[in-house]
């Protein structure tokens, strides 16, 4: 059930664009209406998220540091793992966001025989990782070309660069393979490896669905379904999206109306899906926070102002009596008694 | 809301980011292409549909049947026989590079990779 629901939700999906589209008149609801309610829930969900994270306070000073904190001079600090300052904790997430390090540190344990327990390195899922990551990130600049006009030549570099291997024509991408293996890694760890399998849930696989949905019918659309698959007028129709003034001037094939359907709800769940790790890698206080407690103080934002801070000084001051009298021990005893010392005067 | 002095530059920072095509175009879509169009001739080998979205699969074809497997035979579509040829049957009618291919190959930013071979017409 856990693969079949989210499955049948992107087969559905797929359907409602193949069908709809049929519909005279239903090209500018898809092509036109869609797109922007989608783009629109993408930003708004998108701030909103950030937004209802910025609000939660942070009580405690959280890093998870894996290596030697700050420490005496001789003592080696490892600036990565345990950053005790802004700079530090910049390269920190520099690295994470870019280079993917928590996945780089991954490890398998094993249970043999005897039982023995092993642990040894397992970056298979950074590399798929990094590898679905960057192809998404060139597959979104390259379809840019749609959307400017005159075309950056950032963007046709990375065109050239992406179908350097002149295969066929239009050429092959790398990135469209690269892509699709990531996806299809990472769907398969889900099944093969049970502790991930046990702890997947519907809302794992549904963007994985979403994303193969995506790449496949983008891949049927360059290279198989081409009928009436006219780039000119698909770029006419981007950028008029852009420009606030969007004209469909042909006829184009429905392929095209699915591929763009799929993109617009995987543009429309990101924000409420796991998809938002884009934004929250940035907003995780383990990694964003430096190791340094002991040095400023983290003050706790929950802290009610009109709670002054209560030593044991000032408490056993309050309950001296009451302790006493429970048999508490006590640091400092009891004043002398009123009538002892009247009593002590009139001697 | 806690951190605002990060997180809200970092959220402008991320919004304009992504709506670049926006800034970039600034309202302005451009002239979407006119190829200019043979005179003389009247039918292409195939519909101009089927030549807008498959021609670069049928040159590509011809490519590998004359150049790799040596069939430098003809093929005939309608009783007309035509050439497997970019610049003896394409660009017999389609005389001008920049003003048939390019402009939709600009447009598009397709670079198609016959002019690593042939020779362009001196235009």
């Amino acid at each position: 059930m856990k693969y079949a629901f989210p499955f049948a939700a992107v087969v559905a999906l797929v359907l409602i664009a193949l069908i709809g589209v049929q519909i005279p008149g239903m090209q500018y609801f898809f092509g036109v209406v869609i797109p922007y309610l989608a783009m629109a829930l993408f930003l708004g969900g998108f701030c909103y998220r950030i937004f209802y994270w910025a609000k939660s306070p942070v009580p405690f000073k959280i890093p998870t540091t894996c290596g030697q904190g700050f420490s005496l001079p001789w003592i080696k600090q490892d600036k990565l793992e345990a950053p005790n300052n802004t700079s530090q904790v910049v390269a920190r997430m520099f690295l994470e966001v870019f280079l993917f390090r928590s996945l780089w540190r991954n490890t398998k344990a094993t249970v043999y025989d005897g039982p023995k327990l092993t642990y040894e390195s397992s970056r298979w899922l950074w590399l798929f990782s990094i590898l679905f990551h960057y192809s998404f990130l060139v597959v979104i600049i390259r379809h840019m070309r749609l959307f400017m006009e005159p075309v950056p030549f950032i963007v046709s570099f990375m065109e050239v660069g992406d179908s350097l291997l002149q295969i066929g024509a239009p050429t092959m991408y790398m990135t469209d393979v690269t892509l699709v293996l990531g996806v299809l890694f990472l769907f398969g760890r889900r099944l093969v490896n049970p502790k991930v399998r046990y702890i997947s849930l519907p809302s794992d696989y549904f963007p994985l669905f979403l994303l193969l949905g995506v790449a496949t019918t983008g891949i049927l659309m360059r290279f198989y379904l081409r009928t009436n698959v006219d780039i000119n007028a698909i770029k006419e129709l981007a950028v008029g999206l852009v420009t606030f003034q969007p004209t469909i001037t042909a006829e184009i094939g429905a392929i095209f109306y699915v591929h763009l359907f799929l993109v617009c709800a995987l543009l429309a769940y990101f924000p409420f899906s796991k998809l938002m790790h884009m934004g929250g890698v940035f907003m995780s206080p383990t990694r964003n926070m430096a190791n340094n407690s002991r040095m400023v103080r983290h003050i706790n934002p929950w802290n009610d102002p009109n709670i002054k801070p209560h030593s044991y000084a000032g408490y056993e001051d309050e309950f001296r009596e009451a302790m006493i009298e429970e048999g508490i021990p006590v640091e400092k005893g009891l004043p002398p008694k009123p009538e002892a010392e009247n009593q002590e005067k009139a001697e | 809301m806690y951190d605002s002095g990060k997180i809200i530059p970092g959220l402008i920072i991320f919004v304009l980011f992504i709506t670049i095509p926006i800034w970039y175009n600034h309202g302005d879509a451009g002239n979407a292409p006119k190829p200019e169009l043979p005179k003389d001739a009247k039918s292409c080998v195939l519909s101009a549909e089927a030549m807008r979205s498959g021609h670069m699969q049928m040159l590509n074809e011809w490519r590998d049947e004359v150049l790799r497997d040596g069939d430098r035979g003809t093929i005939t579509i309608d009783g007309k026989e035509y050439k497997k040829s970019l610049m003896l049957t394409c660009m017999e009618c389609h005389t001008s590079k920049k003003k048939f291919c390019d402009t939709c190959h600009d447009y598009a930013s397709v670079k198609p990779y016959c002019w690593d071979c042939h020779i362009a017409p001196v235009e």
